[in-house]
């Protein structure tokens, strides 16, 4: 199912895009931190990941990758990794296909690079076109390269599982541009972390047969349909709306225009609800610190109403503090020439 | 954010409008503050596209980069750019004053007032937004340890004989948007989210259209429905309305409209470049510079509404006085100015690219005072910030019921006054807790002595407090100095004034914990310019 497609159709466009320059500085870096069959990658790679393996020589194996449609893709990759892994030398697997299943059903994934060492080791490579500025680049890019590095640790352990004396480094490396120039420069980034709460967050996620068996028969996502169809049927799935999904989901700004109908506190940020224990509705708060609803011993509404108050009262001596001083300053103008005059 | 502030928001929502959070204005702002609105390429590190800059706000000067990968043109951009900041600043850097500064005396040690030059004011810098100052301080990085061919006549590509100095500029503002409370480089966002709570998440804060949707909407529409215009609304061709504060462009203008013109750019120079007789080479250059024109009046088209909208946001901040205690931060900013200045003058290398350890503590150390003394100055110049201290149970408001002097009992007795107030506020008070009010603009220090048990029907309490200190030096109180009754005073629990840590050591007094003292050769690894390939950028 296309977000994007279905956002358009149900009037919420969403607002992503990538520039053409992104695009070609990307790909432009890529091709040369790849030229010469990876020589400057493996480059990097062993002076920071090498361990006691032999140098990478000439000899480094590039295998074929390409197949029919993605599936074989995967197939060629896991076969590639495995004779590699048996050669006992190092190779580069450029573009290898991967395959994890999300939430029960398959997913395929394109890491930039998986680099097998010559004992067994397999170390994923992910290249990027943010600069490396005096050896520190962005964190949240640093930190998003990271988890996405991380799926593809867990995607090459099921391949790693039925292989021999294979097994997933958790170091990957992250290659940069140096400062503003375009030489590549690597730092390895350590995810078992990314990797563990992943996992975790895999394990949790509802399946999408579960999901599609709660739906109302009949319900269908075809963006062909009329938008108040569509809109039922997308309000049957429900949404658990927050700011943050506003960088990642196409029908983010659906789910916020629900959510700020509905007077959701949530659509003010996670914390905000935290914050208001079990008042949920903006009307609801409101309304608890105006004294109109809500249990005064409910520690959350007595916190309210003081914060009402304290509020109401400091906006209020704000207006007298500054109604004096527009006074005090037309007095004073007022005052002017006759103590002009008193001077002569 | 406290509850207090998650009200606002929430009012907000409800009325369609911002709601203060700001009594009075928290930064200074300078009569002719620089507003700089910069454009940069998508993917490239150090390739600005273009910027309006200016302390006119009808008449901003436009920069451009036509094509962003030419490192000539890359410096054209960077050379004009100086001749549009540089001014500004050192037009502040000779009007001077007296002032006087402590300095420890090296060969005594003793602490000696030493006559100096204070920067009357200073140039002050206006981006859009936080990413605004990040741009700032990564332009700063590139440029300051470029050479000029004055510097090294060796050097392959030799910069602007002005954009190294820029760029030491560039990071001096950049570092000091750093420290809590500072304005030498401000951006329209952090200001505005300042004063007003919006009905939307602070995420979304970030766009400033958007949040002067909020803030002041135009007429006959909420802030919401503003804000979404300001969001998502695009034009015929497919451009958002809106375009985004930058220092990043929208896909869809890159790919639509700037990609298409640089290659006509690109294409017309090639011809140019291949033109074979003065004619045709006329022809070709009329060609090339329209397609420039082009490039700038597209630039132009996206950088003016965040131009006008940065304007806008410093009129409405405007509207609100200035906060007293601003000022003496504003002094502070002075000082920070001015001490960049004597470093400049005195021929001091580039910042370097990583601060010792000495000063990276010292660094830390200074903002986490300078937040602190941020924090209690809010409170003291705004009711409304101090409300916000006063639910957190870190201020209160009481009234004066009874005050009975005391004194010390050594030989020469101080007044140490009982002073009794009534407040329904419940401070986080235990004893001998510290409490300070604001005499005349210095803090007095008060202890805790007790509360009494129970609170009445009204749900005030009383509690004691013995005064310490600004009585004089005489055994009765200077007037005017104890509380008196009847008077409602605001007590808080924290500091007025923050007092720095322990001294730091010296960077050769390093120690190993931290790396050590540094080794000869760190001096002189710290200058050396970047190293140049003949395509430093794809």
């Amino acid at each position: 199912m296309d977000k994007g497609v279905l956002a358009t159709a149900l009037g919420s466009p969403a607002p992503f895009g990538q520039s053409q320059f992104a695009f070609m500085r990307g790909n432009a870096f890529e091709a040369k931190v790849k030229a010469d069959g990876g020589a400057e990658l493996l480059r990097l790679l062993y002076e920071r990941l090498g361990g006691s393996s032999p140098a990478p020589g000439p000899d480094v194996a590039t295998p074929d990758l390409s197949a029919a449609g993605p599936e074989g893709r995967a197939a060629r990759t896991a076969l590639a990794l495995r004779e590699a892994t048996a050669a006992g030398g190092w190779a580069l697997l450029d573009h290898p296909m991967l395959a994890l299943e999300v939430a029960g059903s398959p997913a395929y994934l394109e890491p930039d690079a998986v680099v097998v060492h010559p004992d067994g080791r397999w170390t994923v490579v992910e290249i990027k076109s943010f600069p490396m500025i005096d050896s520190s680049a962005d964190a949240s890019k640093v930190g998003a390269a990271a988890r996405q590095a991380a799926v593809y640790v867990l995607a090459l352990e099921r391949v790693a599982a039925v292989t021999e004396r294979a097994e997933v480094g958790q170091r990957v490396l992250l290659v940069c541009p140096k400062d503003f120039s375009n030489l590549p420069t690597a730092s390895v980034v350590d995810v078992r972390k990314q990797r563990a709460v992943t996992r975790r967050q895999l394990t949790r996620l509802t399946r999408i047969e579960d999901i599609a068996a709660g739906l109302p028969e009949g319900t269908t996502f075809d963006p062909a349909c009329p938008s108040e169809e569509l809109d039922a049927a997308v309000a049957a799935v429900p949404p658990a709306y927050a700011p943050e999904c506003l960088a990642a989901c196409e029908l983010a700004f659906h789910c916020r225009a629900k959510s700020r109908a509905e007077g959701a506190v949530e659509a003010l940020g996670r914390s905000v609800r935290g914050e208001l224990g079990g008042l949920t509705t903006v009307a609801g708060v409101l309304a608890a610190a105006a004294g109109k609803e809500g249990d005064p011993a409910d520690p959350t509404v007595a916190a309210l109403r003081r914060a009402a108050a304290l509020r109401a009262e400091a906006l209020e001596s704000a207006a007298v503090l500054r109604a004096d001083a527009g006074e005090a300053a037309s007095v004073a103008g007022a005052g002017t020439p006759e103590g002009a005059a008193a001077c002569r | 954010m406290s509850l207090i502030t998650t009200l606002a928001r929430l009012e907000a929502v409800d009325s369609g409008r911002a709601q203060p959070l700001a009594t009075v204005r928290h930064r200074h702002l300078t009569d002719r503050p620089l507003v700089l609105v910069p454009l940069t390429t998508a993917g490239e590190a150090g390739a600005p596209l273009g910027a309006l800059v200016g302390t006119d706000r009808e008449a901003p000067r436009l920069l451009a980069v036509a094509q962003p990968r030419d490192r000539d043109l890359r410096f054209a951009f960077l050379a004009e750019l100086a001749e549009a900041v540089l001014p500004h600043i050192e037009s502040y850097a000779d009007v001077v004053e007296p002032a006087e500064r402590n300095e420890t005396d090296p060969a005594t040690g003793k602490k000696t007032k030493v006559e100096v030059e204070l920067c009357t004011d200073a140039g002050q810098l206006i981006v859009p937004s936080r990413a605004g100052v990040e741009f700032v301080r990564l332009l700063g990085r590139s440029m300051r340890f470029r050479r000029t061919a004055e510097d090294d006549p060796d050097t392959p590509y030799p910069a602007p004989a002005r954009v190294p100095l820029l760029g030491r500029w560039l990071t001096h503002y950049g570092e000091r948007a750093r420290v809590p409370g500072s304005s030498l480089l401000l951006t329209a966002t952090d200001l505005l989210n300042r004063h007003w709570a919006t009905g939307q998440s602070s995420l979304e804060d970030q766009h400033l259209g958007a949040l002067l949707s909020w803030i002041d909407p135009p007429a006959g529409s909420s802030g919401a429905e503003a804000a979404l215009r300001a969001e998502l609304a695009r034009d015929g061709e497919g451009q958002l309305l809106c375009p985004p504060a930058g220092p990043a462009t929208d896909p869809d203008f890159d790919n639509r409209l700037l990609a298409p013109a640089i290659e006509r750019y690109d294409r017309a120079r090639t011809a140019l470049a291949s033109a074979e007789d003065g004619l045709a080479a006329d022809a070709r250059l009329g060609e090339l510079s329209g397609a420039e024109r082009e490039i700038r009046s597209l630039l132009a088209r996206v950088m003016l509404p965040t131009w006008d909208a940065v304007w806008r946001g410093l009129d409405l901040l405007r509207e609100l006085p200035e906060g007293s205690r601003a000022e003496d931060r504003w002094t502070r900013d002075r000082w920070s100015f001015t001490a960049h200045r004597d470093r400049v003058r005195s021929g001091e290398p580039p910042q370097p690219r990583r601060d010792d350890a000495v000063t990276a503590a010292q660094k830390l150390a200074s903002r986490e005072t300078a937040q602190a003394q941020l924090e209690a100055q809010e409170a003291l110049d705004d009711p409304l910030v101090l409300a916000g201290r006063r639910l957190a149970g870190e201020a209160f408001l009481g009234t004066v019921t009874d005050v009975e002097m005391t004194y010390t009992e050594s030989k020469r007795p101080s007044p140490r006054p009982l002073v009794t107030v009534r407040t329904d506020e419940r401070p986080h008070l235990g004893e001998r807790t510290k409490v300070y009010r604001s005499l005349e603009g210095k803090p007095q220090t008060a202890e805790f002595v007790r509360a009494e048990e129970e609170p009445d029907q009204d749900g005030d309490v009383l509690l004691v407090l013995r005064i310490l200190d600004r009585m004089g030096r005489g055994k009765e109180p200077a007037p005017g100095s104890v509380p008196e009754p009847g008077d409602r005073i605001a007590w808080t629990l924290f500091e007025h004034d923050q007092r720095g840590g322990p001294k730091l050591p010296d960077p050769e007094e390093t120690p190993w914990t931290h790396g050590g003292p540094p080794g000869a050769d760190a001096a002189t690894r710290a200058e050396q310019p970047d190293p140049v390939t003949p395509e430093d950028l794809l």
